[in-house]
């Protein structure tokens, strides 16, 4: 199966169908970048390697964007076609917290430490088709 | 031994919309106030230092005041324009580089939330693109953690508008000057939630101007100088939680505002609990009961008693955005630290009207925080 036409390539990698986070591990001091640095701000070095941050994580904040934001958001939506969407931030395996979409904007469905999975949305429409971005929705019950 | 500064001249035009004048315009209003407190010309003043977001360079205000070939540095620090410009004012004074200095700012933003570009900010397109790069996200996000981290609730947001529209509606110079209800701003329309349409702040316009000189001879232009005990500019460490973050280290630190507040009690040689009158970020709810404590005004949890209680009112015991704060204010945001200053400065010269504080007040303290993560405090005494 093809994979989806991308806003932001560099930050994927996958894993059969398996969407996977990509940034970057310091040299020295091994913390962790999203997205991939090439210099560390905890210690300042500069030799960073590439770091698989995985594909599942909790929600550690969450809020939902309840107004179209102006440019350079380019979903290409109008005021009246606007639909709120939910933004957190999802802590991975390492710690970090990556901030993304979620796929949930109902605030009755949305709790801090629920568990998460990374996906990919359609949030955009091109005259060559849907570009999609990543987003965590509710983690499959194992 | 450093010698102390002291503030003789406060100029303000008052923020709100004024479609009929430019920013500059009204930060020359703001200047030419000032100087008339002080009681001196442009051409004594020795240095000066500006900054203005949407409404262009700074230094063209001396295409207004005069072109008096004065050193004039433009500031851009985001939100904490009008700190970093007092700081240098107060440092060019002190290091003997002038007699005289001034610390001015203006603005004037088009209408809605702000709109950052993220190649400006060191930042990826997708970034911006993808709908994740909005302060007003930032500060919800911030303020959720907060919450479930401090068990603060949803009322505490409620009455922080509440009281900053309250005291808006006592100051002739605020733009929001009606009172607001409990269920009014409880029930507005969600913007961000935790935070609603009326627990934020709007862009506005407006100018605003200090000026400056050595404390020892601060008498011989104003009759009620104000001492300006610290002035303090900190940025971000690796691991705050800032505002543009697509993501957050594991490990936390403290924000900018907790090391800014931090060296200007040190500088200043008072604790939090010396302070009779302040100024605290209010960009919007959650962000002023964080500061709170970032502040050191109070513990992490404790706020929401605090303003249940009063104590954060004109009469209470920590007087808190007595001037209606950037809640009822607007935010033009070269402009915006320096009203805070302006502000202590009438509280302390005990000149504010309806909204003074009771008692004679001694000291005073502004805080100021903005993208992407630098904090601006000020210690001031009468």
């Amino acid at each position: 199966m093809p994979h989806p036409v991308l806003a932001s390539p560099d930050l994927i990698r996958f894993e059969g169908d398996t969407p996977h986070l990509v940034g970057s591990r310091c040299n020295e001091c091994g913390e962790v970048y999203f997205p991939a640095t090439d210099s560390c701000t905890r210690c300042t070095a500069t030799r960073m390697s590439p770091h698989d941050l995985g594909h599942r994580g909790t929600l550690w904040s969450w809020t939902i964007q309840g107004f179209l934001p102006k440019a350079p958001y380019n979903s290409g939506e109008t005021a009246e076609t606007f639909q709120p969407y939910g933004v957190g931030y999802v802590e991975l395996d390492s710690g970090i917290k990556v901030e993304s979409r979620l796929t949930v904007a109902d605030e009755a469905k949305l709790q801090i430490g629920m568990p998460l999975e990374l996906t990919l949305i359609p949030y955009r429409r091109t005259d060559d088709g849907e570009v999609h971005t990543f987003a965590f929705r509710p983690a499959a019950s194992a | 031994m450093t010698q102390d500064v002291a503030i003789i001249g406060i100029g303000l035009h008052p923020f709100g919309r004024h479609d009929t004048l430019t920013g500059r315009a009204q930060g020359a209003i703001a200047l030419r106030a000032a100087l008339k407190d002080a009681g001196i010309g442009w051409d004594r003043i020795g240095i000066a230092y500006g900054g203005s977001h949407d409404a262009g360079n700074a230094d063209a205000l001396c295409n207004d005041l005069g072109l008096t070939g004065l050193p004039f540095v433009n500031v851009a620090n985001g939100c904490a324009t009008g700190g970093s410009a007092l700081a240098s004012a107060v440092s060019a004074i002190r290091s003997g580089a002038a007699e005289f200095a001034v610390a001015v700012g203006f603005d004037k933003h088009p209408r809605g939330a702000f709109n950052p570009h993220p190649r400006d900010w060191g930042l990826p397109d997708w970034y911006g693109e993808t709908g994740l790069m909005l302060t007003t996200q930032f500060f919800a996000l911030k303020t959720r953690r907060y919450m479930h981290e401090h068990g603060i609730t949803e009322d505490a947001l409620v009455r922080v508008a509440q009281r900053a529209f309250r005291n808006g509606a006592l100051n002739p110079q605020a733009w929001r000057r009606r009172e607001m209800s409990y269920a009014e701003i409880a029930e507005s329309m969600p913007v961000n939630l935790p935070l609603r349409q009326y627990m934020f702040c709007n862009p506005a316009e407006g100018g605003a101007a200090v000026v400056l000189c050595p404390a020892e001879v601060a008498k011989r232009y104003h009759a009620k100088p104000i001492i300006v005990k610290a002035a303090v500019v900190r940025t971000r460490h690796h691991g705050s939680f800032e505002v543009f973050s697509p993501a957050l280290a594991a490990q936390q630190a403290p924000a900018p505002t907790v090391t800014a507040s931090r060296a200007a009690f040190e500088q200043a040689g008072v604790a939090p609990r010396d302070i009779d009158v302040l100024q605290l970020q209010d960009t919007d709810s959650g962000s002023e009961v964080i500061h709170m404590a970032e502040n050191g005004f109070c513990e992490h949890g404790e706020q929401e008693r605090l303003l249940r209680d009063g104590e954060t009112e004109i009469g209470g015991r920590l007087p808190i955005n007595t001037d209606g704060g950037c809640l009822a204010n607007g935010e033009p945001i070269g402009a915006s630290g320096l009203r805070q200053v302006i502000e202590i400065c009438t509280q302390l010269r005990q000149e504010a009207g309806a909204r003074q504080v009771p008692g004679t007040p001694r000291l005073g303290y502004t805080h100021v925080y903005g993208a992407p993560g630098v904090s601006g405090v000020t210690i001031l005494q009468r």
